[in-house]
């Protein structure tokens, strides 16, 4: 079943530069897309116009039959719900308790008086500390989010994508901020939510050689451009060497 | 570094001092300060200072009624700032790059924050004095309208600062804007809101002393009356009254804000 | 929801009507909420300790308002000629520029003995002591305790304004130089560099861009404290003649006028040490 299709996208910032070009995929549920490319080729931006962060300029985005860009505010929302997105950074509120900010998730589906007085249902309080538990930090569910360390943070920034109930998990460079154990647990987690939960994945990675560990596509973007699109089998030094242009081969020589 | 440009920046350095003493030179001369003479002033000031900025027994019979005149002070500072301080959070949030709802309101709270600010505390107070009269309610909103502007652009920085990421990743999941204010946005803030508003409590007991000066009101006025009546030893005691109350307020501010910060 | 489960999970913490607790209860919680509910009191009471002698909140505010629209949209000068508002205007930013010069030199010197790294512990705090005190008085009772041992004049407003200048700086210096690399003074000193070296080699240089910035900015609130000096302590310049258009002549196009000059230095002012702040100090300490 397909449950994404981007159809000749187009986005620029500013009129000088094109920052995507007529970017054509599809992805099927319970897929794991990796999406490859150096740094400046788009591929944050092309993650941010799936969940219309930014406004789409050209083409189409269309998630569960529902063409994203023409959708009103209160749609648009609700959309959102159903997508969990994992950011490089983390992008917690440091200041809150792990439990509350994995709680923030649920924002989605309240209205807005729920959301300020802060009421949580029992069940999704139960739900978040199952979460928690499943990525292994529950015991730091009353700790404030700044004293975790980076790996942690993005558990929790993990846990907060997964409250939604989403359909997709967007993640942008999940673990460009990491060490390599961390990076490894953080990877074995998010291939694990769809392997065993079902939920569709879409990373941007900048490693390589992760993406093709972990990935069954992977999706190489140049420029703005799809340049390879393929199970991660077929992605050979050609196309990384074509992917990547003369930076890979630099690094590789230096 | 090489050696050229090193060279630049030590010929900059010595531009800017040139610039600097011509400038000084220049204000010198045009608010006719003698430099020698007013080194010769301190000694004498000191002196005069030692000898009759005396606490006698008789000045502290007075002492009541300067701690009367002192208390409305305070608490004029106090309620100035934190009604100043509520607004203060709405302008904030409508003048910040993360939190604002459009730019026409963004640039509105920047404008009327630039402009309480930049209108001197003793302007507002001269013109509220006019229709207001010798009250505390007017040394009240003229503390207000400068707390206003300051603040504001204090919990712009703030606000700022503290909650870009996560402004976008509760967006991202569909999150309200009102829910992203109240649940990620002023959390995260509000420490550092808090640390300015407590600095800017104890700036404003000290502006309410001028401010008091200006319109008749509080330890201020208590202060013009025994200067004018050349009455000395009342004046140490009144300002003495006022550094220790500002002290207090000043080290219970920092208590607080090593636990918040 | 029945309380007091006993096969609850060991990491769940329940309040006691037994729903599940999202908040850590921690200190600093705590000490925020309690700062905010006793300065809401505080503010509460404040109505009751004012004196509201002869308000007539009827009348204040419609003239207020009526002020303020004669004030910022007649402006004019009918007492003095454009040629001597400059001339007061210089004096008020000449007031403000010696304080701030004269303040900046003094403190240097005086942060550096000022700086933990730099100086002995006792020297430090007892500098540190003196500094607190010096700033808790209000510098117009500075200005006007000269006044009475100088006589009135330039002399009196700028060494009373210098009081809390020079105080001012040598907290944000001193806060500067703590914050040079240690690492830049041991190498230093392992040369066998000695403290005037190490100052003027290590520590100067490399706090320079900040020094630049809070001079500035102390520059910035002067001009403004000269104003006031004008105003409250008869200091002359722009200040001075406020208070008399204001408080003498009641004349409100010419407050609006002076109001308008002093609005336009300052935003200058402002929008200059903005763009140095952000080019140099993005930390955003101001005390
Ligand atoms: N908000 C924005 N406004 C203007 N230009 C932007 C914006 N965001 C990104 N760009 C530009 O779009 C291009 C693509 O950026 P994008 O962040 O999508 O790349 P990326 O592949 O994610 O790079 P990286 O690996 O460094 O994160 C860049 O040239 C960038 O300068
Ligand atoms: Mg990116």
């Amino acid at each position: 079943m397909t449950l994404l299709q981007v159809k000749g996208l187009g986005k620029s910032y500013n009129s000088e530069t094109q920052v995507l070009k007529n970017v054509d995929f599809e992805v099927n549920a319970g897929e794991f897309v990796s999406i490859i490319g150096p740094s400046g080729a788009g591929k944050s931006t092309l993650l941010r116009c799936i969940n219309r962060m930014v406004e789409i300029n050209e083409g189409k985005v269309i998630f569960d039959n529902a063409d994203v860009g023409s959708l009103k505010k209160k749609e648009l929302r609700k959309l959102r719900t159903n997508i969990g997105m994992v950011f490089q950074h983390y992008n917690l509120v440091p200041r809150l308790t792990v439990i509350e900010n994995v709680l923030h998730g649920r924002f989605g589906y309240k209205t807005t008086m729920q959301g300020i007085m802060g009421r949580f249902t029992e069940e999704e309080k139960e739900h978040a500390f199952m979460l928690l538990k499943k990525l292994g930090i529950e015991d730091h569910a009353y700790k404030r989010c700044d004293q975790l360390s980076g790996g942690q943070q993005q558990r929790v920034g993990i846990c907060r994508a997964l409250i939604q109930e989403p359909k997709l998990v967007l993640c942008d460079e999940p673990i460009a901020s990491l060490d390599p154990n961390s990076s490894k647990v953080i990877m074995d987690h998010l291939k694990s939510i769809t392997t065993d939960m079902g939920i569709t994945c879409l990373v941007n990675l900048h490693q390589v050689e992760v993406a093709q560990d972990y990935s069954d596509r992977i999706i190489g973007l140049r420029k703005g451009e799809i340049v390879f699109d393929g199970p991660s089998k077929l992605l050979h030094e050609d196309q990384i060497n074509h992917i990547y242009g003369t930076e890979l081969r630099e690094l590789i020589t230096v | 570094m090489n050696e050229k440009k090193m060279r630049k920046s030590r010929m900059q350095t010595v531009v800017f001092l040139l610039i600097i003493i011509i400038v000084t030179y220049l204000s010198a001369a045009i608010t006719e300060f003698n430099f020698l003479d007013g080194l010769a002033t301190i000694p004498k000031a000191l002196g005069w200072m030692a000898g009759n900025l005396l606490i006698t027994a008789e000045t502290l019979e007075r002492l009541p009624a300067i701690m009367e005149k002192l208390l409305e002070t305070i608490f004029m500072s106090i309620a100035a700032t934190t009604i100043a301080a509520i607004l203060s959070i709405f302008l904030g949030l409508m003048g910040s790059k993360t939190t604002k709802v459009n730019n026409i309101f963004s640039i509105f709270a920047r404008l009327i924050a630039s402009i309480s600010r930049n209108i001197p505390v003793v302007a507002w107070s001269l013109i509220l004095l006019i229709s207001f009269g010798q009250n505390s309610v007017t040394g009240f909103l003229a503390l207000f309208v400068g707390t206003l502007g300051f603040l504001t652009r204090a919990f712009i920085e703030s606000i700022d600062e503290a909650s870009q990421d996560a402004v976008e990743a509760l967006q991202a999941t569909g999150a309200t804007y009102f829910q992203i204010v109240n649940k990620a946005v002023i959390p995260q803030s509000l420490p550092q809101m808090l640390s300015w508003i407590l600095f800017m409590i104890e700036t404003n007991i000290r502006s309410a002393t001028l401010v008091g000066i200006l319109t008749g009101t509080g330890i201020g006025y208590t202060f013009d009356l025994y200067y004018k009546s050349l009455n000395y030893n009342a004046v140490a005691l009144v300002t003495i009254t006022i550094v220790i109350a500002v002290l207090i307020i000043d080290s219970i501010s920092n208590r607080i804000r090593r636990v918040i910060l | 929801m029945e309380a007091g489960r006993t096969n609850d999970l060991p990491y769940i913490k329940r309040t006691k009507d037994g729903r599940i607790n999202i908040k850590s209860g921690n200190k600093i919680d705590l000490v925020v909420k309690w700062t905010l509910i006793i300065l809401s009191i505080l503010t509460v009471m404040a109505f009751f300790f004012f004196n509201y002698i002869g308000l007539q909140w009827d009348r204040a505010i419609p003239e207020t308002a009526h002020n303020l629209r004669v004030m910022f949209l007649e402006p004019a000068l009918n007492h003095f000629s454009w040629g001597e508002a400059f001339y007061q205007v210089g004096i008020t930013v000449g007031l403000g520029v010696l304080a701030t010069v004269i303040g900046a030199v003094i403190a240097l010197f005086l942060a550096l003995m000022a700086a933990e790294n730099l100086s002995r512990p006792w020297i430090s705090k007892s500098i540190r002591a003196v500094v607190a005190v010096i700033r808790a008085v209000p510098t117009v009772l500075w200005v006007l305790i000269f006044a009475i041992a100088a006589g009135l004049g330039s002399e009196a407003a700028v060494l009373g304004m210098l009081f809390h200048s020079t105080a001012y700086l040598v907290k944000a210096f001193s806060e500067a130089f703590e914050e040079v690399d240690a690492g830049i003074l041991e190498a230093l000193r392992a040369t066998g560099a000695n403290w005037w070296h190490v100052v003027t080699h290590g520590v100067l240089p490399s706090t320079f861009t900040y020094i630049l910035s809070w001079v500035f900015l102390r520059f910035e609130i002067n001009f403004g404290v000269a104003v006031a000096m004008g105003a409250a302590a008869g200091a002359g310049g722009i200040g001075f003649e406020l208070f008399m258009a204001s408080g003498f002549y009641f004349d409100l196009r010419e407050v609006g006028f002076i109001t308008y000059a002093i609005l336009i230095i300052a935003v200058v002012l402002e929008i200059i040490s903005t763009q140095l702040k952000n080019r140099y100090f993005p930390a955003s300490t101001n005390n």
